[in-house]
């Protein structure tokens, strides 16, 4: 589902604009599932699935798949239905720089929303 | 004129807190019963511009929205560039809201706050109950933990205004409007470096309550607590937690909304306020 999320994002001009200065590749592990998301000027260049060997990345957003599966419900139940509403609850955890993260914090919350669309 | 004019008229009154001069920025529509109304960190009193909008409240309460010194339209006091950093404490917080009534002068009002201000009216329940008529705690909690590092949204490398609207973006409910989720997060994108994370020093780090709420007397002063489902921050678990430690406070959880309910989904909000403010008037 997460490798079609760049037809998505890169279609909505909405989410694109916050991202715009983003030139990064940040992963997306779900569960035992890793995924490489490489952002050039807000778009979504490609999206990669693991596993891999020695590649680098910015910053990591990891949980676990059940996690994934209630954030990404339309709608989501309160408490699931936010990055930071996984991380109050200790269900997700940022690796890696957090700076960059916190530069596209908004971006970032709304691409992962975009993968609702995709469900 | 063929403009469509509000109630609201905003107004700048000149008051000293903490011994220093202020110039503060307030709105207000209506008459009657003083209804102080308390913004979130980080944001200013256009937040509750449904409440000073709606013909039912105007009837009866005068509603009265300040912003906060440092944010909306109140500048800091002249010569904060020498000061260190903004910080909002309990002792500062809770003299600025007393000290405002009483300048303006509002007698025994009402005051309703959210979030840092759903905090504080924790603290006026405490200290001041006997000169207030009732309050009204809008995701309301004793304490919350620090779960992210506020820093962040005070750093020369991270856009403060894109840092701090993606972070309210997320506290509010996805069945919220859009258009008013979105001009909630502009309010937020609006404030000053360091503000919003110098508002959260006192909800995340200074101001714990948990120890002294069971000394609230809810007959001296009734006390409401009215929490959105899907805030996170205060949750309702958040809320309950409070209340079952404080005799005669009621709870009320608002389905749908979240950690903005007055801005996020006014009418929504409204619904849940009207009967709030209607069984305070006729106690």
């Amino acid at each position: 589902m997460f490798e079609r999320l760049a037809e998505v994002v890169n279609a909505d001009p909405a989410v694109v604009r916050w991202g715009r200065e983003m030139n990064e590749t940040f992963m997306l592990e779900i569960g035992e599932t890793q995924y490489l998301i490489t952002v050039r000027a807000g778009r979504i260049e490609k999206v990669e699935q693991g596993p891999f060997v020695m590649r680098s990345w910015r910053f990591a957003i990891r949980a676990g798949k059940d996690c994934w599966t209630e954030f990404l419900r339309s709608p989501p139940a309160p408490g699931w239905h936010d990055l930071f509403a996984l991380l109050r609850r200790g269900e997700v955890k940022f690796d890696g720089d957090q700076r960059a993260l916190w530069a596209y914090l908004l971006y970032v919350k709304l691409v992962l929303e975009k993968a609702r669309s995709l469900q | 004129m063929s403009a469509r004019l509000e109630p609201i008229t905003g107004r700048y009154a000149h008051i000293e807190l903490d011994g220093r001069a202020h110039r503060l920025y307030y709105e207000e529509a209506g008459s009657g019963i003083p209804l102080l109304c308390l913004h979130t960190a980080g944001s200013d009193g256009r937040q509750y511009r449904a409440v000073l909008n709606d013909a039912t409240i105007l009837k009866h309460y005068r509603v009265i929205a300040f912003d906060m010194p440092w944010h909306g339209k109140s500048s800091p006091p002249a010569g904060w560039q020498r000061d260190q950093p903004y910080r909002l404490t309990t002792e500062a917080y809770s003299a600025m809201v007393m000290t405002i009534a009483s300048e303006l002068g509002l007698e025994r009002p009402v005051v309703m706050g959210c979030s840092i201000g759903g905090r504080i009216v924790l603290n006026l329940a405490l200290n001041h109950a006997r000169e207030l008529r009732a309050l009204i705690g809008l995701q309301s909690a004793a304490y919350v933990e620090r779960y992210y590092d506020a820093a962040w949204m005070d750093h020369a490398e991270v856009h403060g205004g894109r840092a701090c609207g993606g972070l309210a973006y997320g506290l509010m409910s996805p069945l919220s409007p859009d258009e008013y989720r979105w001009e909630t997060v502009w309010h937020y994108m609006q404030g000053g470096p360091g503000v919003f994370s110098g508002d959260l020093h006192f909800y995340q780090v200074e101001g714990d309550i948990r120890s002294r709420i069971g000394a609230i007397d809810t007959k001296l002063c009734p006390l409401y607590m009215l929490t959105g489902e899907y805030d996170y921050s205060a949750s309702p678990r958040d809320t309950q937690a409070a209340a079952d430690r404080i005799a005669g406070a009621k709870v009320t959880i608002m389905k749908g909304l979240g950690h903005f309910p007055m801005s996020e989904n006014p009418e929504a909000f409204l619904s849940y306020l009207r009967p709030v403010l209607e069984e305070i008037r006729s106690d």
